[in-house]
């Protein structure tokens, strides 16, 4: 298949391009999330992106924070934000950031004033940026705006078997055309640390990303009661036949193909070394590792899964695929891509790589994701330890 | 080209997965290994569901389970070739 040069994308002031156009609602912290929730109400074409944290975190976990903020509203998917927090100074400090890319980004805070009179405030505000990023057109953009991450949920044998590899074929072949692209899962990579490791491009990059497995694997066993089987491989691994820890690994590490990562990052942060597969540092679970990919500036997402896991994500959209016939059956309308003809091998890998990559175009030039028809918005923080 | 039950990554792998809908105990199955574009056949001795494995020779205690060519766990119960290999008879060596 001759892969496409272009997408269509909306451009961004900052020279990225984005496969959606939301307005967002961010509040800072917990306490603001009704008022974004009442503003995201009111006024039509926004959305509010509640959540659980944002008091009393200090160090290494609030630098995370306000990375995650910040990186969410940077979004290229993003085309306008509002900022709402209880006090202004950290409101200030994300808005000041996000209006670095140039787009429209105003803050508000709720001490002094109160709900009633910030949201009559907010909706006006957010009624002019919803109102604004209406107009927003979609443009011819090449295949190198695309920053695409990927993540594995639910798996079974067939993700390791199938549709791993049916990213990781998408992977080798978009590669070239200078697209960003984003793997993480630090806990779901043990068992094949050290393979994963010669995967570096650079002495630096290996020494990096051994630097980032060791120091999470000497965490779980510092944190870790007995050991990890309880959670991992988790029960729906097990049920899809998943014995051990380094099984799923090795199925996990699929989804690269044959590429090598030239740097790894820290969760949510942004890559600055060019084209090309990135390593970051996340957590397994789902929701946590899309959220933190979205603010990392990924505009599009590949999730394959073996059991059916469902997410989606407010700002970045997830397509699903699976090689599992039972799952491409009994849970339909979570499954973007059925690649489950490569087990019965009338399919083989390229096939299943190339309409891989025109479900994704597709996507990228404005086709909703099954996660985002039946309103799947998952927007969880990755919290590092408890706040002061 | 006949129906493939089990396929195997890796020609290093002693063991296979299910990709049908389960197998029955003493089935013949077809199985195609990725690595190689080989077929070999084996005879089941469990019910094995889609997605498990089946042990493709004789496993002692303490022996190692290869798929994709790579370590991925210990056999912790003798298994015969043909039968289901599972967290019942395989343990990670991680933890």
């Amino acid at each position: 298949m001759e892969i496409p040069k272009s997408f269509l994308g909306y451009k961004r002031e900052n020279g990225r391009a984005g496969t959606r156009n939301h307005v967002i609602i961010l509040p800072v912290d917990d306490i603001s999330n009704a008022c974004a929730e009442a503003v995201a109400n009111n006024i039509k074409g926004t959305i509010a992106l509640p959540h659980s944290y944002g008091r009393l975190q200090f160090g290494a976990d609030l630098e995370l924070h306000f990375r995650t903020m910040i990186g969410t509203g940077k979004n290229p998917n993003v085309a306008a934000v509002i900022v709402i927090g209880i006090e202004p100074k950290w409101t200030k400090r994300i808005v000041d950031a996000i209006s670095k890319t140039g787009k429209p980004v105003e803050g508000f805070s709720i001490e002094g004033v109160g709900d009633i009179d910030t949201i009559a405030k907010v909706s006006k505000k957010a009624q002019e940026f919803s109102m604004w990023a209406s107009e927003k057109q979609r443009e011819e953009c090449p295949m190198s705006d695309l920053w695409i991450s990927v993540k594995c949920g639910e798996s079974d044998t067939t993700s390791g078997l199938a549709s791993n590899p049916t990213v990781g074929n998408l992977m080798d072949k978009l590669e070239p055309l200078g697209v960003h692209l984003c793997f993480g899962e630090t806990s779901e990579l043990t068992g094949a640390e050290t393979v994963c490791e010669k995967r570096g491009k650079t002495p630096e990059a290996q020494a990096k990303f051994k630097k980032t497995w060791n120091d999470y694997n000497d965490f779980i066993l510092k944190e870790a009661t007995d050991d990890l089987s309880e959670s991992q491989p988790t029960a729906g691994n097990i049920a899809g036949g998943l014995t051990t820890i380094e099984e799923k690994a090795f199925g996990n590490f699929q989804k690269i193909g044959g590429c090598q990562f030239i740097d790894v990052l820290e969760p949510a942060e942004e890559p600055t070394k060019g084209a090309g597969l990135y390593f970051m540092d996340t957590s397994s679970a789902a929701a946590e590792c899309v959220t933190l990919q979205a603010a990392g500036g990924f505009n599009i997402h590949l999730f394959p899964t073996g059991q059916g896991n469902i997410i989606g994500n407010p700002i970045e959209p997830v397509i699903k695929l699976t090689a599992n016939p039972l799952t491409a059956k009994t849970m339909s309308e979570h499954i973007d891509v059925d690649v489950s003809k490569i087990l019965s091998r009338e399919m083989n890998l390229s096939q299943a790589g190339d309409e891989l990559i025109k479900s994704t175009l597709r996507v990228a030039n404005g086709r909703l994701t099954c996660a985002e028809a039946l309103g799947h918005k998952e927007f969880v923080m990755t919290k590092l330890y408890r706040s002061a | 080209m006949s129906n493939t039950d089990i396929i195997i990554h890796d020609e290093k792998d002693n063991v296979g997965v299910v990709v049908i809908e389960r197998i029955n105990p003493k089935q013949d199955c077809n199985c195609w290994i990725m690595e190689n574009d080989k077929s070999v056949s084996i005879q089941s001795k469990d019910e094995i569901p889609l997605g498990h494995k089946i042990a493709m020779t004789d496993l002692n205690e303490g022996d190692t389970i290869l798929k994709y060519g790579h370590d991925i766990g210990k056999v912790v119960k003798n298994i015969k070739k043909g039968e289901h290999v599972h967290v019942h008879n395989v343990k990670t060596k991680k933890w």
